[in-house]
């Protein structure tokens, strides 16, 4: 990354690889806040192949599964199918035979594409620049539109449990007579209120998700930056402070990566068990 | 232009720490109540405390959650400023 200033690596890195289906070329910057018309392909592509991983990983597992002894690997899949399905179980009280599967894939696929911000950050970069392109961002869950792709599928899975256990006309007549009562004057704020709290799921959902990953990149970036200008105080000279600026940004990237393993597996705990929880509030009727 | 220029980056710069110090204020002070009151109920219950501290945990991610978001919007608004770009365009 020679050549670049210390103001420019931070939006360098931010950028996605950016392909416009429309035009059929590769599109660099947006216009507007909303364009769907590009895809980032990076966020993309990455999400898909860990998706792809978990799926082959928990078939392998299961294919091979033992009723015997089992060995390590069957061991910690039946680990974490146990973990989750006790936290299914504490909040759900109905047939865990969908909840199960998809608080499973949630929470394990939400993980696993978290984990991808413990990558050396100039990496991806360094490889997609190889390839031609220049940008590639690896986390996708710093990418607002696949944890919004996730929330809103999960909108759309709380609004047909919903309407599965009252049924269209339940779900209709209640949506304009909770929490306030039956008067039809009622109606209206009844009905406000209650497109705000289904409103208010899924984008809290997105933006917590999001949030916290975006934050803990840029962290990263502006570690891997403190190291970045103190290399160039060593090629200008000053070996003191080259020394001082790649040890400090080791230790410094180790610790902020260690408190982020946490948020990480945090962050996809919270996503499974939100989740989990407003489908089965969906299915209970006041 | 360089004036409004500058104008622009300095309020910026000013809503950006407003916004991750109120958000830091608020986000610090629901994590010690939550928190204090965990430590009352493990001392008062010892055997509910692996019980409690995952929903501690739990707690403590969304109770984090909108001062993260408020960290993602100020943290946009430092690299990818819109406003500038509105006054370049």
């Amino acid at each position: 990354m020679a050549g670049t200033s210390s103001t420019e690596y931070i939006p360098h890195h931010l950028e996605h690889l950016r392909y416009d289906i429309v035009k059929g070329e590769w599109a660099h910057g947006t216009e507007g806040i909303v364009n769907f018309d590009l895809i980032n392909v990076d966020s993309l592509f990455m999400a898909t192949i860990i998706g792809v991983v978990f799926a082959t990983i928990f078939r392998v597992a299961a294919r091979k599964a033992t009723s015997g002894v089992p060995g390590k690997f069957q061991a910690f899949v039946e680990l974490v199918v146990e973990f989750i399905d006790d936290r299914v179980a504490e909040v759900f009280h109905g047939s865990r035979h969908f909840l199960g599967p998809l608080a499973l894939t949630i929470f394990c696929w939400v993980v696993l594409m978290n984990t991808m911000d413990l990558l050396p950050l100039d990496i991806p970069g360094m490889v997609a620049a190889a390839a031609g392109h220049g940008h590639w961002r690896a986390l996708p869950t710093a990418d607002i539109n696949t944890t919004f792709a996730m929330s809103l599928t999960v909108l759309i899975l709380i609004l047909f449990f919903s309407v599965k256990a009252k049924g269209l006309g339940g779900f209709g007549h209640e949506l304009i007579t909770a929490p306030f009562g039956k008067h039809p004057a009622l109606w209206i704020p009844n009905f406000a209120l209650n497109i705000v709290e289904l409103l208010a799921k899924p984008v809290s959902l997105a933006m917590r998700l999001f949030g916290n990953m975006y934050a803990g990149e840029l962290v990263f970036m502006l570690i891997a930056l403190l190291g970045f200008a103190w290399g160039g105080a060593l090629a200008a000279g000053s070996y003191g402070a080259g020394l001082a600026g790649a040890l400090g940004q080791i230790v410094l990237t180790a610790g902020w990566a260690i408190f982020h393993i946490l948020i990480i597996l945090l962050q996809g705990f919270i996503f499974m068990v939100l989740t989990v929880v407003y489908i089965s509030m969906s299915q209970e009727s006041h | 232009m360089q004036q409004y220029i500058a104008l622009i980056q300095g309020y910026t710069a000013l809503g950006i720490g407003i916004i991750i110090g109120l958000g830091a204020i608020g986000a610090c002070i629901g994590i010690g109540i939550m928190g204090s009151k965990f430590l009352e109920s493990a001392a008062r219950q010892p055997e509910l405390m692996p019980r409690l501290q995952g929903s501690m945990f739990l707690l403590a991610g969304l109770i984090d959650a909108a001062f993260l978001i408020g960290v993602a919007i100020a943290m946009f608004f430092a690299f990818a400023n819109p406003l500038l770009a509105r006054l370049a365009g």
